[in-house]
């Protein structure tokens, strides 16, 4: 941009207004103040906007005072540029991180009660070999299996699983951190 | 001291005057510490009427607009003005009694979860859980209220921490929020940007609302607009942040806004918004909402910017800073006004073709739009009008020309029938010096009609000027235009004898019929004393015109 008074052009038909959906999942990274209510705002302020959230995870972090949550989005229905200036309209969120996936790690849990008789049960135990997930609880007509990984990766072990008969499956939502640089 | 006495204190440090509220079980307290405190508190008879009268309040002086409740049903009493102020950007500050600390969540008597009723339309609430934070508190609610994009912030404080001992010192400096920093300085960049996009459109349209008057900038917008000579329409928010009328003033714009504003906006090369926010009202059917042009779009309000209609130049930031900023910008391309000529042509026939009119009657009939140019007339222009909601209230945004911010208030975006009056009688309260005239319906005024109470007992001089057409008129006139005249529950009778329940409230009743008597009526109405109310029988089934039908496009105008 030159200096006022100067006279390079703007001309109208070159303007772009920016791209309102991105196409791909989101993870956005929330600091909020540890309040009562919070979630409770964060939560209304979705469903009163119509956005909806794929998963959530809530925590405290290295500051007694502040809270993380982890909310995973899906850029090709929601507009991310507008859930985080509403989120930041939010007195008590204080920071929002819409995480680079080229630079971030994510993580989830799960834990899945898979039906394994005598017939499946060893199917089992090699998919959960494979996937590095644990068995944690076991009985005669079934295996529990904790499984931590991307949220992808559990989709995966999920399917793998399922035609045994999946009895129950609790997940935690993706937590994600950004990875330091190798030299810091 | 008390922290009732504290919470009173706190108000008065932010430079409280007024308060409206009615007190309650839960208030108690909260009461008490009134008696000995320099608060003057206008008691309300509903508390909705003490909200909108907060609401009146803020919107006349640009203060932060104060009201109490008590406890659950006086609390949820709050919840339309409360939404109300959300949806309308008011600056307000409600302070509600809550039950006990130990009975919250029992279902105590008079509990209601209010911070969570409320929570959708509030820009921010604070529920006290231990009795230090409430001075805190007060000063954090009006710093949330007052800055950035302004709004509802309530306080809800139990019945038995407001009792508590506390120490109170006056605030140093706003409170520290490290998740609220409004954002005040538009980026210099997208406003040079801004600045030749719009010395390069031929057919530009400055359209402008609310946010210009919250901004208390609109003489930055008249310096802007009359930069050059740049077309101007505004929102029925915006009324009175532009002169009108004015030769660069294309009228109102909207769904019962100007022909010539609505399609300069339809064939506009180049948009630039101020303080808006594109509402379904401005925009009609959003896929054929002005299909030729580019968009700047300046608002203090990031998630406002590309929500309904994507900006091609975003500048976030306050119009008092931006306005200056971009007006220096632009005059310094010393711009060619010439490439206007034929867009003003073009302007020009849509208002030599389409002003807005009306048939008057030729006999004693009151047409309502004679009734707002009557009105005009006997003000002088010179009054703060507040209005209900309904064709009144579009009738005045068309006839009654404001040419001054802070002169009309309304109820814009939520649309608050019962808004009127009680908005009336706190802009009285906050500008003493000026007439106020509310414009009401008679679907509306009932709604919040015993807010007379409250006039006749505080002495407050506000006259009602009632356009009595004995109907919900907007109501009847959608289902005359879209529902086969098919009219349901639109007839509101002849009841209540309006002349009779304003003599009964203790104000002057007068019913005027003849088209003749209306101006000598309006002006001895406000030249008495007190509280008037003119009972002005109007044509029953007059439209509201021009038109876009709802989900249309600008080009479907009717009327």
């Amino acid at each position: 941009m030159g200096e006022p008074g100067t006279q390079d052009v703007v001309r109208l038909e070159d303007l772009e207004a920016s791209r309102a959906l991105t196409g791909r999942k989101h993870i956005l990274a929330l600091t909020v103040e540890d309040t009562p209510g919070v979630l409770a705002r964060i939560a209304g302020l979705f469903s009163r906007r119509g956005f909806n959230i794929d998963t959530l995870a809530v925590g405290p972090t290295e500051d007694p005072e502040i809270s993380r949550i982890t909310l995973t989005l899906d850029g090709a229905v929601h507009p991310i540029d507008q859930v985080t200036k509403q989120l930041h309209k939010l007195v008590n969120v204080i920071k929002i991180r819409d995480m680079d996936p080229e630079t971030t790690i994510a993580r989830e849990m799960a834990l899945l009660r898979v039906n394994a008789g005598i017939e499946g049960r060893g199917e089992v135990m090699q998919f959960a070999e494979i996937f590095q997930a644990k068995i944690i609880d076991v009985s005669r007509r079934t295996l529990t299996v904790e499984i931590t990984g991307t949220q992808e990766r559990i989709d995966s072990f999920e399917r793998m699983v399922r035609p045994h008969g999946l009895v129950e499956m609790v997940r935690t939502g993706e937590v994600a951190i950004t990875r330091s640089r190798s030299d810091s | 001291m008390r922290a009732a006495d504290a919470l009173c204190a706190a108000l008065l440090d932010e430079g409280v005057e007024h308060v409206f509220g009615i007190p309650g079980g839960a208030s108690l307290p909260l009461y008490d510490a009134l008696y000995d405190s320099k608060l003057k508190h206008i008691l309300a008879r509903h508390e909705q009427g003490a909200g909108h009268a907060a609401e009146g309040y803020a919107k006349a002086s640009g203060r932060v607009g104060v009201a109490f409740a008590t406890s659950g049903p006086g609390a949820t009493n709050l919840v339309t003005p409360i939404a109300d102020a959300m949806m309308d950007s008011v600056p307000t500050v409600f302070v509600t009694g809550q039950v006990r600390s130990d009975l919250i969540g029992t279902d105590g008597f008079q509990e209601a979860d209010v911070t969570g009723i409320t929570m959708p339309v509030v820009k921010h609430s604070l529920l006290v859980t231990d009795p230090r934070q409430i001075p805190g508190y007060i000063h954090e609610a009006f710093h949330i209220a007052s800055t950035g994009r302004p709004g509802p912030v309530l306080v809800d404080v139990p019945q038995d921490l407001i009792r508590a001992e506390i120490d109170y010192a006056p605030a140093e400096g706003p409170p520290a929020l490290p998740g609220y920093k409004p954002p005040l300085q538009g980026n210099i960049k997208q406003i040079r940007i801004a600045a030749k996009a719009l010395a390069n459109a031929k057919r530009p349209v400055i359209y402008g609302g609310g946010g210009i008057i919250n901004a208390n900038a609109s003489q930055e917008f008249r310096d802007f607009c009359r930069s050059d000579r740049l077309p101007v329409t505004l929102t029925v928010m915006g009324l009175g942040a532009y002169p009108a009328p004015d030769e660069q003033w294309l009228g109102m714009l909207g769904m019962h806004g100007t022909r010539a504003a609505n399609y300069a906006m339809d064939e506009a090369d180049l948009i630039v918004c101020v303080g808006a926010r594109f509402d379904d009202r401005i925009t009609g059917k959003l896929s054929e909402f002005a299909p030729r042009a580019k968009f700047v779009h300046v608002d203090v309000d990031p998630a406002e910017i590309s929500k309904n209609v994507p900006a091609h130049i975003p500048i976030v930031g306050d119009a008092a800073d931006v306005l200056p900023k971009l007006t220096r910008e632009y005059r310094a391309l010393e711009p060619e006004t010439k490439r206007l000529e034929d867009w003003w042509k073009r302007i020009r026939s849509w208002q030599a073709e389409y002003p807005l009119r009306y048939e008057d009657s030729a006999d004693s009939e009151i047409k309502p739009q004679f009734m707002v140019e009557a009105m005009y007339e006997a003000t002088g222009g010179e009054a703060i009008i507040t209005s209900d909601v309904g064709q009144h209230q579009m009738w005045a945004a068309q006839y009654f020309h404001f040419d001054k911010p802070r002169r009309w208030i309304n109820s814009g975006g939520l649309g608050t029938m019962g808004f009127g009056l009680p908005s009336a009688l706190g802009a009285k309260v906050a500008c003493p010096e000026l007439d106020v005239v509310c414009l009401s319906g008679d679907g509306s005024l009932i709604m919040t009609c015993q807010e007379m109470a409250t006039a006749a007992i505080h002495e407050i001089p506000v006259k009602v000027f009632l356009m009595n057409n004995g109907h919900y008129g907007m109501v009847r006139q959608w289902q005359e235009l879209f529902w086969d005249g098919r009219y349901q529950s639109v007839d509101t009778g002849s009841s209540p004898d309006w002349t009779k329940l304003a003599e009964a409230f203790g104000w002057s009743g007068l019913k005027v019929t003849d088209k003749k008597q209306l101006p000598g009526a309006m002006r001895e109405a406000l030249e008495s004393e007190g509280p008037v109310l003119l009972d002005v029988h109007v044509t029953k089934d007059e439209n509201c015109y021009p038109m876009i039908p709802a989900g249309h496009a600008a080009r479907d105008m009717v009327g």
